[in-house]
Protein backbone atom coordinates (compact mmCIF):
# COMPACT_ATOMS: atom_id res chain seq x y z
CA UNK A 1 0.00 0.00 0.00
CA UNK A 2 1.21 3.42 -0.61
CA UNK A 3 1.53 5.20 1.98
CA UNK A 4 0.55 8.76 1.30
CA UNK A 5 0.22 10.10 4.86
CA UNK A 6 -1.45 14.01 4.67
CA UNK A 7 0.92 16.62 4.80
CA UNK A 8 -1.46 18.94 6.13
CA UNK A 9 -5.14 18.39 7.24
CA UNK A 10 -7.58 18.09 4.47
CA UNK A 11 -10.38 20.76 4.48
CA UNK A 12 -13.47 18.32 3.38
CA UNK A 13 -15.72 20.87 3.71
CA UNK A 14 -14.08 22.96 0.87
CA UNK A 15 -13.89 19.65 -1.24
CA UNK A 16 -17.60 19.82 -1.22
CA UNK A 17 -17.79 22.74 -3.18
CA UNK A 18 -16.05 21.37 -6.09
CA UNK A 19 -18.87 19.22 -7.15
CA UNK A 20 -22.06 21.01 -8.91
CA UNK A 21 -24.84 19.06 -8.16
CA UNK A 22 -24.51 19.92 -4.33
CA UNK A 23 -25.81 23.22 -5.63
CA UNK A 24 -29.67 21.68 -5.46
CA UNK A 25 -31.91 21.03 -3.92
CA UNK A 26 -33.83 17.31 -3.73
CA UNK A 27 -37.84 17.90 -1.70
CA UNK A 28 -36.85 21.01 -0.92
CA UNK A 29 -34.04 20.30 1.22
CA UNK A 30 -29.85 20.40 0.07
CA UNK A 31 -28.78 17.22 -1.31
CA UNK A 32 -26.89 15.15 1.15
CA UNK A 33 -25.41 11.87 -0.99
CA UNK A 34 -24.45 8.93 0.91
CA UNK A 35 -24.64 6.41 -2.02
CA UNK A 36 -21.08 6.77 -3.23
CA UNK A 37 -20.34 2.66 -3.07
CA UNK A 38 -22.97 2.58 -6.02
CA UNK A 39 -21.42 5.97 -7.69
CA UNK A 40 -19.56 9.09 -7.00
CA UNK A 41 -20.27 12.44 -7.57
CA UNK A 42 -17.80 14.30 -9.69
CA UNK A 43 -15.67 17.13 -9.77
CA UNK A 44 -16.27 20.66 -12.38
CA UNK A 45 -12.64 19.09 -13.48
CA UNK A 46 -13.72 16.37 -14.21
CA UNK A 47 -16.97 17.45 -16.00
CA UNK A 48 -15.03 19.85 -17.55
CA UNK A 49 -12.30 17.20 -19.02
CA UNK A 50 -14.75 15.64 -20.77
CA UNK A 51 -16.10 19.27 -22.31
CA UNK A 52 -12.45 19.92 -23.23
CA UNK A 53 -11.73 16.72 -24.82
CA UNK A 54 -15.28 17.08 -27.18
CA UNK A 55 -15.05 20.82 -27.54
CA UNK A 56 -10.87 20.82 -28.46
CA UNK A 57 -9.80 17.52 -29.82
CA UNK A 58 -12.49 14.63 -30.05
CA UNK A 59 -11.07 12.44 -32.53
CA UNK A 60 -10.23 8.45 -32.74
CA UNK A 61 -7.28 7.05 -31.03
CA UNK A 62 -4.36 4.82 -32.53
CA UNK A 63 -5.66 5.54 -35.98
CA UNK A 64 -5.48 9.09 -37.30
CA UNK A 65 -2.15 10.48 -38.12
CA UNK A 66 -3.75 14.35 -38.05
CA UNK A 67 -3.05 16.73 -35.08
CA UNK A 68 -6.25 16.38 -32.70
CA UNK A 69 -6.10 12.35 -33.22
CA UNK A 70 -2.41 12.28 -32.08
CA UNK A 71 -3.44 14.27 -29.21
CA UNK A 72 -6.26 12.02 -27.97
CA UNK A 73 -4.21 9.22 -28.67
CA UNK A 74 -1.53 10.72 -26.13
CA UNK A 75 -3.63 11.73 -24.22
CA UNK A 76 -5.93 7.95 -23.64
CA UNK A 77 -2.67 6.64 -22.90
CA UNK A 78 -1.41 9.29 -20.87
CA UNK A 79 -4.07 8.18 -18.48
CA UNK A 80 -2.71 4.74 -18.78
CA UNK A 81 0.56 5.65 -17.40
CA UNK A 82 -0.76 7.14 -14.50
CA UNK A 83 -3.21 4.27 -13.75
CA UNK A 84 -0.08 1.75 -13.68
CA UNK A 85 1.72 4.63 -11.52
CA UNK A 86 -1.72 4.30 -9.02
CA UNK A 87 -1.87 0.71 -8.86
CA UNK A 88 2.02 0.31 -9.10
CA UNK A 89 2.15 -1.72 -11.79
CA UNK A 90 5.02 -2.50 -13.63
CA UNK A 91 4.44 -1.34 -16.97
CA UNK A 92 1.30 0.33 -18.36
CA UNK A 93 0.52 -2.57 -20.91
CA UNK A 94 -0.15 -4.70 -17.71
CA UNK A 95 -3.36 -2.12 -17.84
CA UNK A 96 -6.60 -2.54 -20.09
CA UNK A 97 -9.48 -0.47 -19.72
CA UNK A 98 -12.72 -1.56 -20.03
CA UNK A 99 -16.38 -0.49 -19.02
CA UNK A 100 -15.64 -1.30 -15.48
CA UNK A 101 -15.22 -3.37 -12.67
CA UNK A 102 -18.10 -6.05 -14.21
CA UNK A 103 -16.47 -6.35 -17.78
CA UNK A 104 -12.99 -6.92 -16.21
CA UNK A 105 -14.29 -9.78 -14.38
CA UNK A 106 -16.29 -10.62 -17.64
CA UNK A 107 -12.67 -10.41 -19.44
CA UNK A 108 -10.84 -12.90 -16.84
CA UNK A 109 -13.68 -15.31 -16.22
CA UNK A 110 -13.52 -15.34 -20.51
CA UNK A 111 -10.13 -14.85 -21.85
CA UNK A 112 -8.42 -16.74 -18.88
CA UNK A 113 -10.91 -18.85 -18.00
CA UNK A 114 -12.10 -20.74 -21.09
CA UNK A 115 -8.71 -21.47 -21.58
CA UNK A 116 -7.43 -22.09 -18.08
CA UNK A 117 -10.38 -23.86 -16.24
CA UNK A 118 -11.40 -27.33 -17.01
CA UNK A 119 -13.87 -30.12 -15.59
CA UNK A 120 -13.57 -30.70 -12.33
CA UNK A 121 -11.12 -28.21 -11.83
CA UNK A 122 -12.28 -25.74 -8.64
CA UNK A 123 -12.89 -21.75 -8.61
CA UNK A 124 -12.74 -20.29 -5.01
CA UNK A 125 -15.11 -16.88 -4.49
CA UNK A 126 -15.97 -15.65 -0.48
CA UNK A 127 -19.72 -15.58 0.45
CA UNK A 128 -19.59 -11.36 0.37
CA UNK A 129 -19.11 -11.20 -3.88
CA UNK A 130 -20.79 -8.43 -5.39
CA UNK A 131 -22.82 -10.16 -8.54
CA UNK A 132 -19.81 -9.23 -10.71
CA UNK A 133 -17.68 -11.14 -8.67
CA UNK A 134 -20.21 -14.69 -8.37
CA UNK A 135 -22.08 -14.65 -11.51
CA UNK A 136 -19.27 -14.99 -14.52
CA UNK A 137 -17.57 -17.85 -12.74
CA UNK A 138 -21.15 -19.28 -12.33
CA UNK A 139 -21.51 -18.92 -15.83
CA UNK A 140 -17.49 -20.21 -16.53
CA UNK A 141 -17.96 -22.56 -13.68
CA UNK A 142 -21.15 -24.73 -15.52
CA UNK A 143 -20.08 -24.22 -19.60
CA UNK A 144 -16.39 -25.97 -18.55
CA UNK A 145 -17.72 -28.34 -15.75
CA UNK A 146 -15.97 -26.58 -12.86
CA UNK A 147 -17.33 -26.52 -9.42
CA UNK A 148 -17.07 -23.68 -6.99
CA UNK A 149 -15.71 -23.25 -3.59
CA UNK A 150 -17.07 -20.00 -1.18
CA UNK A 151 -15.15 -18.78 1.83
CA UNK A 152 -17.51 -17.98 4.28
CA UNK A 153 -17.75 -15.11 6.33
CA UNK A 154 -18.38 -14.76 10.53
CA UNK A 155 -20.81 -13.28 12.35
CA UNK A 156 -18.59 -10.04 12.26
CA UNK A 157 -18.58 -10.00 8.43
CA UNK A 158 -15.24 -10.82 8.60
CA UNK A 159 -13.80 -13.86 5.99
CA UNK A 160 -13.32 -17.07 8.20
CA UNK A 161 -10.00 -17.96 7.23
CA UNK A 162 -9.91 -21.59 9.58
CA UNK A 163 -10.74 -23.57 6.40
CA UNK A 164 -8.92 -21.71 3.71
CA UNK A 165 -6.47 -24.68 3.92
CA UNK A 166 -8.97 -27.07 2.91
CA UNK A 167 -10.26 -24.69 0.60
CA UNK A 168 -7.85 -24.64 -1.41
CA UNK A 169 -7.05 -27.96 -1.05
CA UNK A 170 -6.67 -30.13 -5.03
CA UNK A 171 -7.77 -28.83 -8.22
CA UNK A 172 -8.22 -24.71 -7.26
CA UNK A 173 -7.09 -22.92 -10.37
CA UNK A 174 -7.89 -19.29 -9.24
CA UNK A 175 -9.26 -17.20 -6.26
CA UNK A 176 -11.25 -14.53 -6.75
CA UNK A 177 -12.44 -11.95 -3.79
CA UNK A 178 -13.52 -8.73 -3.42
CA UNK A 179 -10.81 -6.54 -1.44
CA UNK A 180 -13.58 -4.76 0.02
CA UNK A 181 -17.13 -5.40 0.63
CA UNK A 182 -19.43 -2.95 -0.87
CA UNK A 183 -22.38 -4.46 2.02
CA UNK A 184 -20.43 -4.79 4.83
CA UNK A 185 -17.39 -2.08 4.55
CA UNK A 186 -15.08 -5.03 5.54
CA UNK A 187 -11.54 -4.85 4.44
CA UNK A 188 -10.39 -8.43 3.38
CA UNK A 189 -6.75 -9.77 4.26
CA UNK A 190 -5.88 -10.14 0.35
CA UNK A 191 -2.43 -10.60 0.73
CA UNK A 192 -2.41 -13.13 3.16
CA UNK A 193 -5.11 -15.60 0.90
CA UNK A 194 -2.48 -14.78 -2.26
CA UNK A 195 0.17 -15.94 -0.32
CA UNK A 196 -1.75 -19.23 0.22
CA UNK A 197 -3.42 -18.97 -3.12
CA UNK A 198 0.48 -19.21 -4.84
CA UNK A 199 1.44 -21.65 -2.56
CA UNK A 200 -1.10 -24.04 -3.71
CA UNK A 201 -0.36 -22.86 -7.19
CA UNK A 202 -3.56 -20.46 -7.98
CA UNK A 203 -3.94 -17.19 -9.65
CA UNK A 204 -5.64 -14.35 -7.57
CA UNK A 205 -8.49 -11.93 -8.78
CA UNK A 206 -9.04 -8.77 -7.10
CA UNK A 207 -12.55 -6.68 -7.32
CA UNK A 208 -11.05 -3.64 -5.95
CA UNK A 209 -14.07 -1.43 -7.12
CA UNK A 210 -14.55 -0.15 -3.61
CA UNK A 211 -10.97 -0.39 -2.61
CA UNK A 212 -9.08 1.75 -5.05
CA UNK A 213 -11.66 4.94 -4.18
CA UNK A 214 -11.22 4.11 -0.52
CA UNK A 215 -7.86 2.97 0.29
CA UNK A 216 -5.82 2.79 -2.40
CA UNK A 217 -4.37 -0.30 -3.88
CA UNK A 218 -0.86 -1.46 -4.70
CA UNK A 219 -0.81 -4.51 -7.28
CA UNK A 220 2.85 -5.61 -5.96
CA UNK A 221 1.80 -5.29 -2.44
CA UNK A 222 -1.00 -7.59 -2.97
CA UNK A 223 0.85 -9.87 -5.52
CA UNK A 224 -2.66 -10.29 -7.14
CA UNK A 225 -2.62 -11.39 -10.53
CA UNK A 226 -5.64 -10.03 -11.86
CA UNK A 227 -7.27 -6.64 -10.42
CA UNK A 228 -10.43 -4.89 -11.45
CA UNK A 229 -11.64 -1.20 -10.76
CA UNK A 230 -14.67 0.95 -12.03
CA UNK A 231 -13.58 5.18 -12.85
CA UNK A 232 -17.32 6.06 -11.61
CA UNK A 233 -16.56 4.87 -8.21
CA UNK A 234 -13.71 7.23 -7.49
CA UNK A 235 -14.57 10.34 -9.05
CA UNK A 236 -14.62 9.78 -12.39
CA UNK A 237 -16.85 9.07 -15.29
CA UNK A 238 -19.22 6.06 -16.10
CA UNK A 239 -18.47 3.24 -18.25
CA UNK A 240 -14.82 3.19 -17.84
CA UNK A 241 -12.78 1.27 -15.45
CA UNK A 242 -9.68 -1.30 -16.25
CA UNK A 243 -8.20 -4.55 -15.59
CA UNK A 244 -4.77 -5.06 -14.16
CA UNK A 245 -2.96 -8.22 -14.95
CA UNK A 246 0.23 -9.52 -15.03
CA UNK A 247 2.35 -9.69 -18.29
CA UNK A 248 2.75 -13.00 -18.71
CA UNK A 249 -0.59 -14.01 -18.08
CA UNK A 250 -2.22 -11.32 -20.92
CA UNK A 251 0.39 -12.33 -23.09
CA UNK A 252 -0.43 -15.91 -22.95
CA UNK A 253 -4.50 -15.02 -23.07
CA UNK A 254 -6.21 -15.24 -25.74
CA UNK A 255 -8.52 -11.59 -26.79
CA UNK A 256 -11.63 -11.12 -25.21
CA UNK A 257 -14.22 -9.33 -27.86
CA UNK A 258 -12.45 -9.50 -31.64
CA UNK A 259 -12.73 -6.06 -33.98
CA UNK A 260 -10.78 -3.60 -34.84
CA UNK A 261 -7.08 -2.22 -32.82
CA UNK A 262 -6.84 -5.45 -31.25
CA UNK A 263 -5.29 -7.16 -33.90
CA UNK A 264 -1.84 -7.39 -35.73
CA UNK A 265 -2.86 -8.55 -39.01
CA UNK A 266 -6.94 -9.64 -40.65
CA UNK A 267 -6.26 -12.01 -43.83
CA UNK A 268 -9.55 -13.25 -44.75
CA UNK A 269 -7.84 -17.12 -43.89
CA UNK A 270 -7.53 -15.61 -39.80
CA UNK A 271 -5.99 -13.10 -37.99
CA UNK A 272 -3.47 -12.29 -35.49
CA UNK A 273 -3.59 -10.19 -32.47
CA UNK A 274 -1.87 -7.10 -31.34
CA UNK A 275 0.00 -6.57 -28.27
CA UNK A 276 -0.87 -6.05 -25.23
CA UNK A 277 -2.79 -3.97 -23.75
CA UNK A 278 -4.23 -3.18 -27.08
CA UNK A 279 -5.08 -6.97 -27.82
CA UNK A 280 -7.91 -6.57 -25.00
CA UNK A 281 -9.34 -3.14 -26.45
CA UNK A 282 -11.05 -4.14 -29.38
CA UNK A 283 -13.73 -1.21 -31.28
CA UNK A 284 -13.56 2.60 -30.03
CA UNK A 285 -13.18 2.86 -26.39
CA UNK A 286 -14.06 4.98 -24.42
CA UNK A 287 -11.89 7.90 -24.57
CA UNK A 288 -13.54 10.53 -23.77
CA UNK A 289 -14.31 8.95 -19.85
CA UNK A 290 -11.23 7.48 -20.01
CA UNK A 291 -9.62 10.67 -20.02
CA UNK A 292 -11.80 12.26 -17.73
CA UNK A 293 -10.90 9.20 -15.46
CA UNK A 294 -7.15 10.39 -15.40
CA UNK A 295 -8.37 14.04 -14.29
CA UNK A 296 -10.44 12.40 -10.95
CA UNK A 297 -7.16 10.75 -10.44
CA UNK A 298 -4.95 13.95 -10.23
CA UNK A 299 -8.15 14.71 -7.99
CA UNK A 300 -8.04 11.97 -5.64
CA UNK A 301 -3.95 12.26 -5.54
CA UNK A 302 -4.29 15.80 -4.50
CA UNK A 303 -6.13 14.70 -1.30
CA UNK A 304 -4.55 11.37 -0.80
CA UNK A 305 -5.69 7.94 0.07
CA UNK A 306 -4.76 8.02 3.89
CA UNK A 307 -7.32 11.48 4.34
CA UNK A 308 -9.74 9.62 2.55
CA UNK A 309 -9.42 6.74 4.07
CA UNK A 310 -9.19 8.21 7.50
CA UNK A 311 -12.05 10.22 6.74
CA UNK A 312 -14.57 7.54 5.69
CA UNK A 313 -13.79 5.60 8.51
CA UNK A 314 -14.64 8.24 10.72
CA UNK A 315 -17.85 9.21 9.04
CA UNK A 316 -18.36 5.75 9.28
CA UNK A 317 -17.78 5.21 12.88
CA UNK A 318 -19.81 8.01 14.08
CA UNK A 319 -22.97 6.53 11.97
CA UNK A 320 -22.47 3.30 13.70
CA UNK A 321 -22.29 4.94 16.93
CA UNK A 322 -25.28 7.28 16.44
CA UNK A 323 -27.17 4.73 14.23
CA UNK A 324 -26.93 1.91 17.80
CA UNK A 325 -28.15 4.41 19.83
CA UNK A 326 -31.72 3.83 18.21
CA UNK A 327 -33.80 1.62 19.74
CA UNK A 328 -34.14 -1.18 16.81
CA UNK A 329 -31.32 -0.78 14.46
CA UNK A 330 -28.89 -3.33 14.19
CA UNK A 331 -25.70 -2.60 11.52
CA UNK A 332 -23.86 -5.59 10.11
CA UNK A 333 -20.10 -6.16 9.02
CA UNK A 334 -16.89 -5.57 11.66
CA UNK A 335 -16.36 -2.75 13.58
CA UNK A 336 -15.47 0.82 11.94
CA UNK A 337 -11.72 0.63 12.57
CA UNK A 338 -11.77 -2.48 10.72
CA UNK A 339 -14.01 -1.07 7.35
CA UNK A 340 -13.89 1.03 4.85
CA UNK A 341 -16.93 4.31 4.43
CA UNK A 342 -19.75 1.94 4.55
CA UNK A 343 -22.30 1.39 6.84
CA UNK A 344 -25.46 -0.69 6.34
CA UNK A 345 -28.20 -1.55 8.84
CA UNK A 346 -31.89 -2.53 9.09
CA UNK A 347 -34.49 -0.65 11.40
CA UNK A 348 -36.78 -3.15 13.26
CA UNK A 349 -39.18 -4.88 10.70
CA UNK A 350 -39.19 -1.51 8.45
CA UNK A 351 -38.55 -2.40 4.90
CA UNK A 352 -35.59 -0.57 3.45
CA UNK A 353 -37.73 0.84 0.85
CA UNK A 354 -39.47 3.05 2.71
CA UNK A 355 -36.56 3.61 4.80
CA UNK A 356 -34.81 4.82 1.93
CA UNK A 357 -38.29 7.14 1.15
CA UNK A 358 -38.44 8.72 4.42
CA UNK A 359 -34.89 9.69 4.50
CA UNK A 360 -35.14 10.77 0.54
CA UNK A 361 -37.50 13.38 1.72
CA UNK A 362 -35.07 14.55 4.03
CA UNK A 363 -32.65 15.29 0.76
CA UNK A 364 -30.25 12.02 1.77
CA UNK A 365 -29.46 9.52 -0.59
CA UNK A 366 -29.11 6.15 0.39
CA UNK A 367 -29.41 3.12 -1.41
CA UNK A 368 -31.83 0.55 -0.22
CA UNK A 369 -32.01 -3.55 -1.41
CA UNK A 370 -29.18 -6.21 -1.82
CA UNK A 371 -26.57 -3.95 -3.40
CA UNK A 372 -26.06 -6.74 -6.05
CA UNK A 373 -25.24 -9.43 -3.06
CA UNK A 374 -28.09 -11.53 -2.91
CA UNK A 375 -26.40 -14.31 -1.40
CA UNK A 376 -24.61 -12.29 1.40
CA UNK A 377 -28.07 -10.63 2.38
CA UNK A 378 -29.39 -14.13 2.67
CA UNK A 379 -26.22 -15.55 5.13
CA UNK A 380 -27.25 -12.17 7.30
CA UNK A 381 -30.69 -13.83 7.30
CA UNK A 382 -32.24 -10.46 5.61
CA UNK A 383 -33.55 -9.32 2.44
CA UNK A 384 -32.84 -6.32 1.85
CA UNK A 385 -30.54 -3.43 4.40
CA UNK A 386 -30.12 1.00 3.52
CA UNK A 387 -26.94 1.11 3.25
CA UNK A 388 -25.08 4.61 3.62
CA UNK A 389 -21.74 5.16 2.00
CA UNK A 390 -19.11 8.42 1.68
CA UNK A 391 -16.46 9.66 0.05
CA UNK A 392 -14.81 12.76 -0.09
CA UNK A 393 -17.72 15.65 -0.45
CA UNK A 394 -19.42 13.77 3.05
CA UNK A 395 -19.32 15.76 6.06
CA UNK A 396 -20.36 14.53 9.43
CA UNK A 397 -23.27 17.12 9.41
CA UNK A 398 -24.57 14.84 7.12
CA UNK A 399 -24.60 11.86 9.72
CA UNK A 400 -27.00 14.39 11.76
CA UNK A 401 -29.59 14.30 8.85
CA UNK A 402 -29.21 10.91 8.13
CA UNK A 403 -29.91 9.53 11.95
CA UNK A 404 -32.54 12.30 11.95
CA UNK A 405 -34.31 10.63 9.06
CA UNK A 406 -33.84 7.28 10.69
CA UNK A 407 -35.48 8.27 13.42
CA UNK A 408 -38.25 9.91 11.50
CA UNK A 409 -38.94 6.87 9.45
CA UNK A 410 -39.27 4.90 13.08
CA UNK A 411 -41.73 6.99 14.18
CA UNK A 412 -43.52 7.45 10.82
CA UNK A 413 -43.87 3.34 10.75
CA UNK A 414 -44.08 2.30 14.42
CA UNK A 415 -46.96 0.93 14.90
CA UNK B 1 -45.07 15.36 -3.17
CA UNK B 2 -44.54 15.58 0.47
CA UNK B 3 -43.49 12.61 2.54
CA UNK B 4 -47.24 13.12 3.98
CA UNK B 5 -48.68 12.89 0.58
CA UNK B 6 -46.77 9.82 0.13
CA UNK B 7 -46.99 7.61 3.26
CA UNK B 8 -51.18 9.40 2.93
CA UNK B 9 -52.76 8.21 6.14
CA UNK B 10 -54.76 5.41 4.21
CA UNK B 11 -51.29 3.69 3.37
CA UNK B 12 -50.14 3.66 6.73
CA UNK B 13 -53.10 2.67 8.28
CA UNK B 14 -53.40 -0.38 5.69
CA UNK B 15 -50.17 -1.13 6.32
CA UNK B 16 -50.11 -0.90 10.07
CA UNK B 17 -53.89 -2.68 10.11
CA UNK B 18 -53.77 -4.73 6.49
CA UNK B 19 -57.54 -5.86 5.84
CA UNK B 20 -57.62 -9.52 4.89
CA UNK B 21 -54.54 -10.70 7.02
CA UNK B 22 -53.49 -14.32 7.01
CA UNK B 23 -54.03 -17.66 5.04
CA UNK B 24 -57.52 -19.90 4.57
CA UNK B 25 -58.08 -23.62 5.31
CA UNK B 26 -58.05 -25.00 2.05
CA UNK B 27 -58.45 -21.89 -0.04
CA UNK B 28 -59.81 -22.63 -4.06
CA UNK B 29 -57.27 -20.37 -5.25
CA UNK B 30 -53.77 -19.84 -4.05
CA UNK B 31 -51.32 -18.08 -5.72
CA UNK B 32 -47.56 -16.90 -4.13
CA UNK B 33 -44.66 -14.74 -5.70
CA UNK B 34 -41.99 -12.53 -4.76
CA UNK B 35 -40.23 -9.87 -6.14
CA UNK B 36 -36.07 -10.68 -5.44
CA UNK B 37 -35.22 -7.14 -6.20
CA UNK B 38 -36.32 -5.65 -2.56
CA UNK B 39 -37.42 -9.22 -1.04
CA UNK B 40 -41.18 -8.85 -0.61
CA UNK B 41 -43.02 -11.78 -0.52
CA UNK B 42 -46.86 -12.52 -0.91
CA UNK B 43 -49.37 -14.92 -0.59
CA UNK B 44 -52.48 -14.61 -1.60
CA UNK B 45 -55.51 -17.04 -1.04
CA UNK B 46 -58.98 -17.01 -2.14
CA UNK B 47 -62.78 -18.98 -1.08
CA UNK B 48 -65.04 -18.62 -4.79
CA UNK B 49 -68.36 -19.28 -3.91
CA UNK B 50 -71.00 -19.11 -6.91
CA UNK B 51 -68.18 -17.99 -9.15
CA UNK B 52 -67.84 -14.73 -6.42
CA UNK B 53 -65.09 -14.08 -4.12
CA UNK B 54 -66.33 -15.04 -1.00
CA UNK B 55 -63.34 -14.98 1.38
CA UNK B 56 -59.89 -13.45 0.60
CA UNK B 57 -56.96 -13.61 2.69
CA UNK B 58 -53.29 -12.70 1.64
CA UNK B 59 -49.96 -12.95 3.95
CA UNK B 60 -46.05 -12.48 3.39
CA UNK B 61 -43.57 -9.54 3.62
CA UNK B 62 -42.73 -6.65 2.37
CA UNK B 63 -42.03 -2.68 2.28
CA UNK B 64 -45.62 -0.24 3.30
CA UNK B 65 -46.44 0.23 -0.08
CA UNK B 66 -46.66 -3.74 -1.00
CA UNK B 67 -48.61 -4.46 1.95
CA UNK B 68 -51.26 -1.39 1.64
CA UNK B 69 -51.74 -2.41 -2.11
CA UNK B 70 -52.20 -5.70 -0.64
CA UNK B 71 -54.65 -4.90 1.86
CA UNK B 72 -56.95 -2.21 -0.24
CA UNK B 73 -56.91 -4.84 -3.32
CA UNK B 74 -57.98 -7.60 -1.61
CA UNK B 75 -60.72 -5.26 0.22
CA UNK B 76 -62.06 -4.09 -3.02
CA UNK B 77 -62.29 -7.86 -4.62
CA UNK B 78 -65.04 -9.30 -1.69
CA UNK B 79 -68.25 -10.45 -3.64
CA UNK B 80 -66.65 -9.24 -7.21
CA UNK B 81 -67.37 -12.33 -9.83
CA UNK B 82 -64.11 -13.88 -11.36
CA UNK B 83 -64.88 -12.26 -14.32
CA UNK B 84 -64.36 -8.73 -12.28
CA UNK B 85 -61.42 -9.74 -10.53
CA UNK B 86 -59.55 -9.94 -13.44
CA UNK B 87 -60.72 -6.65 -15.23
CA UNK B 88 -58.69 -4.75 -12.40
CA UNK B 89 -55.61 -3.29 -13.74
CA UNK B 90 -52.81 -1.05 -12.72
CA UNK B 91 -54.35 1.70 -12.92
CA UNK B 92 -57.15 0.88 -10.25
CA UNK B 93 -54.12 0.01 -7.94
CA UNK B 94 -52.90 3.22 -8.50
CA UNK B 95 -56.06 4.87 -8.16
CA UNK B 96 -56.72 3.36 -4.62
CA UNK B 97 -53.10 3.79 -3.57
CA UNK B 98 -53.43 7.72 -4.72
CA UNK B 99 -49.59 8.30 -5.20
CA UNK B 100 -46.89 8.72 -7.57
CA UNK B 101 -44.92 6.08 -7.63
CA UNK B 102 -40.98 5.86 -9.24
CA UNK B 103 -40.40 2.57 -11.34
CA UNK B 104 -38.83 0.37 -8.14
CA UNK B 105 -41.74 1.40 -6.17
CA UNK B 106 -44.05 0.70 -8.89
CA UNK B 107 -43.16 -3.06 -8.94
CA UNK B 108 -43.82 -3.00 -5.11
CA UNK B 109 -47.42 -1.83 -5.80
CA UNK B 110 -48.24 -4.07 -8.36
CA UNK B 111 -46.96 -7.55 -6.31
CA UNK B 112 -50.23 -8.26 -4.76
CA UNK B 113 -52.41 -7.65 -8.40
CA UNK B 114 -49.59 -9.65 -10.56
CA UNK B 115 -50.29 -12.46 -7.90
CA UNK B 116 -54.22 -12.68 -7.48
CA UNK B 117 -54.08 -12.59 -11.40
CA UNK B 118 -51.81 -15.39 -11.69
CA UNK B 119 -54.21 -17.14 -9.17
CA UNK B 120 -57.54 -16.12 -11.03
CA UNK B 121 -56.22 -16.78 -14.42
CA UNK B 122 -54.16 -20.03 -12.95
CA UNK B 123 -50.83 -18.94 -15.44
CA UNK B 124 -48.19 -17.31 -14.79
CA UNK B 125 -48.41 -13.84 -16.86
CA UNK B 126 -46.08 -10.23 -17.00
CA UNK B 127 -46.47 -7.63 -15.07
CA UNK B 128 -49.53 -6.18 -15.35
CA UNK B 129 -49.39 -3.32 -17.86
CA UNK B 130 -45.79 -3.58 -17.97
CA UNK B 131 -43.59 -5.26 -20.82
CA UNK B 132 -39.70 -4.62 -19.65
CA UNK B 133 -38.48 -5.80 -17.01
CA UNK B 134 -36.12 -2.92 -16.62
Amino acid sequence: MKTLAPERPVDFAAIRKDFPIFEQKVHGKPLIYLDSTATTQKPLEVIRALEHYYRTYNANIHRGVYAIAEEATARYEEVRGKVARLLNARSPSEIIFTRGTTESMNLVSNAWGRSNVGPGEVIVLTEMEHHSNLVPWQILAKERGASIRYIPFDGKGRLDLSGLDALLQGKVKIVSLTHMSNVLGTVNPVAEIARKAHAQGALVCVDAAQSLPHLGVDVRALDCDFLAFSAHKMLGPTGTGGLYGKRALLDAMPPFLGGGEMIREVRLEGSTWNEIPWKFEAGTMNIADTIAFGTAIDYVEKIGFAAIAEHSRELASETMRRLGEIPGVTTYGPPAAERGGIVAFTLDDIHAHDVATVLDHEGVAVRAGHHCAMPLHTKLGVAATTRASFYVYNVPSDIAVLVEGVRKAKQLFHR
Amino acid sequence: MSLDDFYRQSILDHYQNPRNWGTLEKPDITASDANPLCGDEIRIDLKIKDDRVEEVRFSGKGCSISRAAASMLTESIEGKTLDEVKQINRDDVLDMLGIELGPVRLKCALLALKTLKVGVYGIQQNWPGEEDEG
